[in-house]
């Protein structure tokens, strides 16, 4: 397992395509969530809004470029024959997947906790002079603040779980440009396909078990119980997304020719 | 130098002998039919007011306070206005003074009480000065500025035959025409009187309830035959936008010495979103666009990242007049995707509307030439999205860039303007303008009216940009990267 692990931070270390997706997670979060916060204002007490959210608005960007990191990680493999070399050095191939999918979370969680904590830097520096400000109701975001610092690691978590469950689906699939259709398809299609649910209870089971959904419910620190569902559970939901995922592909690459 | 016909007749045999691709557009039709298979079949509205309909066949606000009489043959009615007052409902059982732009004060002629019958109106307003409006969508402005005890106005409507005329005064002497009208469904025997309305006022990403009150004086009625007493009555109590507050939201009329004082709120205008929210649109039935597009973004890619794995010198060696080569790519893939996605709107379209309208949802009317500028234009969405993905392939010579890139420029923009109601408008007009997401504005069936403040946002289904601009913003990014593509396989080594 030691030399599993050594050989896939070997790779994701020494190739240039996951440093520069790691950086531009980064700067795609961060810059997203300065976008948002900088055209949102507040003029009065009362105006309703989650500042914690509002500066974490990034993460559905930057997740868009974690899922092509992990889905490179093992896509790539295939579309090279690399996938061979892997098998062949480590032959239980459990393991290798498990050392895979060790290695990016480690590296999606670092790159994670800087995109997440510049976002909610640039959120408090940003967000006062909008109108934000103790007077209307909202002091500085603060990591002392418990609901934020969920909402804060809760972004972390999520980020290093949807690079699991593209991880799960490109083992599945194999060819990285259906993978990333699949995995970008179950993120974004949940929010646009909810409204058209014209069903109350159907649009909220839908909301509940949408991967990026009810994961992202992990940000909201106001209005708690409109949620669909509560922010742990939420993440709950999408471990579950991934999970499966990961134990459908390490199934099917035991079971199947590489 | 193989012809151009022959290029396309190659690329096309790849096309269809590539089981995936072949099911990648399938899929995209299927995914439109599917989607709005469930949007029809998962809506229920049994049981919902009826939306009332003006003559012209479109739905409309017909809610607000009437004091009326029935008048027979023709007549003129007069009367003058001294105050018209607002109140903003900004909280529960919270009413502010405020300014509402079209809270209206006036004379109305109208087929009888029932909501969504033809009517002419002139009217003092909140800001918008005297207006004359009949049946719902026309509005013709009169004398400019607000009204008040030192700037009254005086209103007169006057019918004869199927022509009303409305004039306005400064002072009761002295009158101008505002505008005639011929209402040809009217009746020998129509409801003439006061009215008080006060619609929905935009607050923030929505509207709030406002109530209005006016001062009437010197009420004269000349010619025609009318009964011997005034009645009070509110018109549409059951409007969809007369939900809940402002508290004892029902009008009232109250006289003394001469002087009338009418309370009402509603409004006499066409329906929009925001005052109609659970109407649907063919927009809503299309959401299937959104799968149906990553499915066209995967195949448009595959199209040509799959040559660099091994084919592509083969490719370029049969055709050594590389951008040749993308142009018969981009000719056969969207050529392709058109069908599909022309198929999958033109089922997707009447089966959605129509399990829509069993389940009793109201959907906004859509004209045979909207509805075919909607299949058209939402085939030509998906065509040039698999030719953008196409062209991003091509530069990026990797599919999982290339991919996420063009989904992540189309749908990240619809999804912060259409999902998140709290985003500035000016950041979602600039949004739907620049950004591919602009495309879907040829979807868009709802129209905005300037004689009714509301929230025209892409959110509710309002796109700056008119249908056929919005595609060609989409049709640039296409352009513009096929032509980058070009150049960089020319002067790259394959």
């Amino acid at each position: 397992m030691r030399l599993a692990l050594r050989s896939e931070w070997t790779k994701i270390r020494t190739l240039t395509g996951p440093r520069w997706l790691l950086l531009a997670a980064i700067a795609a979060t961060v810059a997203l969530s300065v976008a948002v916060t900088s055209v949102m204002t507040c003029a009065a007490a009362g105006c309703g809004h989650d500042t914690t959210k509002l500066s974490l608005t990034g993460v559905q960007l930057g997740q868009a470029l974690v899922v092509i990191l992990a889905v490179l990680v093992i896509s790539g493999e295939y579309s090279t024959g690399m996938i061979g070399i892997s098998l062949t050095a480590v032959p239980r191939r459990a393991i290798v997947l498990t050392a895979k999918a060790i290695t990016i979370t480690g590296v999606v969680a670092g790159a994670g906790t800087i995109a997440v904590l510049g976002s909610l830097l640039a959120g408090r520096l940003i967000l006062p002079s909008h109108g934000f400000t103790p007077a209307h109701g909202y002091p500085p975001l603060s990591l002392a603040d418990g609901p934020t610092l969920r909402a804060t690691v809760g972004s972390i978590l999520y980020l290093a779980l949807i690079a699991l469950l593209s991880l799960g689906v490109a083992t599945i699939v194999r060819d990285s440009a259906t993978s990333i259709g699949v995995i970008l398809g179950l993120l974004y299609l949940v929010p646009v396909l909810a409204p058209v649910i014209g069903d109350p209870h159907w649009q909220r089971l839908l909301q509940q078990i949408g991967p990026m959904s009810a994961g992202l419910t992990i940000q909201a620190t106001t209005d708690l119980h409109n949620l669909p569902i509560t922010p742990w559970a939420g993440l709950g939901v999408l471990t579950a997304w991934a999970t499966a995922a990961l134990l459908a592909g390490t199934l099917l690459l035991r079971l199947r020719d590489a | 130098m193989t012809p151009f016909p022959q290029l396309l007749h190659a690329e096309w045999t790849k096309f269809r002998t590539i089981r995936g691709w072949v099911a990648g557009m399938i899929a995209t039709a299927l995914m439109v039919v599917l989607v709005a298979l469930l949007a029809g079949v998962s809506s229920d509205q049994h049981g919902a007011p009826p939306v009332p309909i003006g003559p012209g066949g479109e739905p409309v606000n017909d809610s607000f306070y009437f004091v009326h009489q029935p008048l027979t043959g023709n007549g003129s009615i007069t009367i003058s206005v001294s105050s018209l007052t607002s109140s903003i409902a900004s909280g529960p059982a919270d009413l502010r003074p405020g300014t509402v732009p079209w809270a209206k004060a006036g004379l109305i002629i109208k087929d009888g009480t029932r909501q969504g019958s033809p009517y002419a109106a002139i009217m003092v307003t909140g800001s918008q000065g005297v207006r004359m409006q009949d049946n719902y969508v026309n509005d013709t402005p009169g004398l400019p500025g607000p009204v008040s005890a030192t700037s009254v106005r005086w209103l007169r409507l006057d019918r004869s035959g199927d022509a009303i005329t409305g004039y306005n005064s400064t002072d009761g002497t002295h009158w101008t025409t505002v505008g005639a009208v011929r209402l040809e469904e009217l009746g020998s025997t129509v409801q003439a009187g006061l009215f008080v309305a006060s619609p929905d006022a935009v607050q923030g990403p929505g509207t709030v309830p406002t109530v209005a009150t006016a001062v009437f004086a010197d009420l004269r009625v000349q010619g025609g035959r009318l009964g011997d007493h005034w009645t009070g009555d509110q018109v549409g109590p059951e409007s969809p936008s007369f939900a809940g507050s402002p508290p004892n939201p029902s009008g009232s009329v109250t006289e003394s010495g001469g002087s009338i004082t009418v309370t009402g709120t509603g409004d006499i205008a066409p329906a929009v979103r925001a005052s109609l929210g659970t109407a649907g649109t063919i927009a809503d039935i299309l959401t299937g666009t959104f799968p149906a597009l990553i499915a066209v973004i995967v195949v448009g890619t595959l199209f040509i990242t799959t040559e660099y794995r091994d084919l592509i010198h083969v490719t370029l060696a049969a055709g050594p007049r590389r951008s040749r080569v993308l142009a018969a790519k981009a000719t056969v893939l969207g050529t392709v995707t058109f069908t599909a996605g022309l198929a999958g709107a033109a089922i997707a379209i009447p089966l959605g509307g129509h399990l829509a309208r069993v389940n009793g949802v109201y959907l906004f009317p859509a004209t045979s030439s909207t509805q075919l500028r909607i299949v058209l234009g939402t085939a030509a969405l998906l065509a040039t999205a698999s030719i953008l993905a196409l062209a991003a392939g091509t530069l990026f010579r990797r599919s999982a860039g290339a991919v996420t890139a063009v989904t992540t420029v189309i749908v990240l923009p619809y999804l912060m303007v259409a999902q998140i109601p709290f985003i500035p408008a000016g950041v979602t007009d600039w949004l739907t303008r620049l950004t591919p997401a602009a495309a879907f504005a040829v979807q868009q069936t709802v129209v905005p009216y300037h004689q009714v403040a509301s929230v025209y946002t892409p959110y509710n289904g309002y796109y700056p940009l008119a249908p056929w601009a919005g595609l060609a913003v989409l049709a640039g990014y296409a352009l513009v990267s096929l032509a980058a593509a070009a150049v960089v396989l020319h002067r790259r080594d394959a």
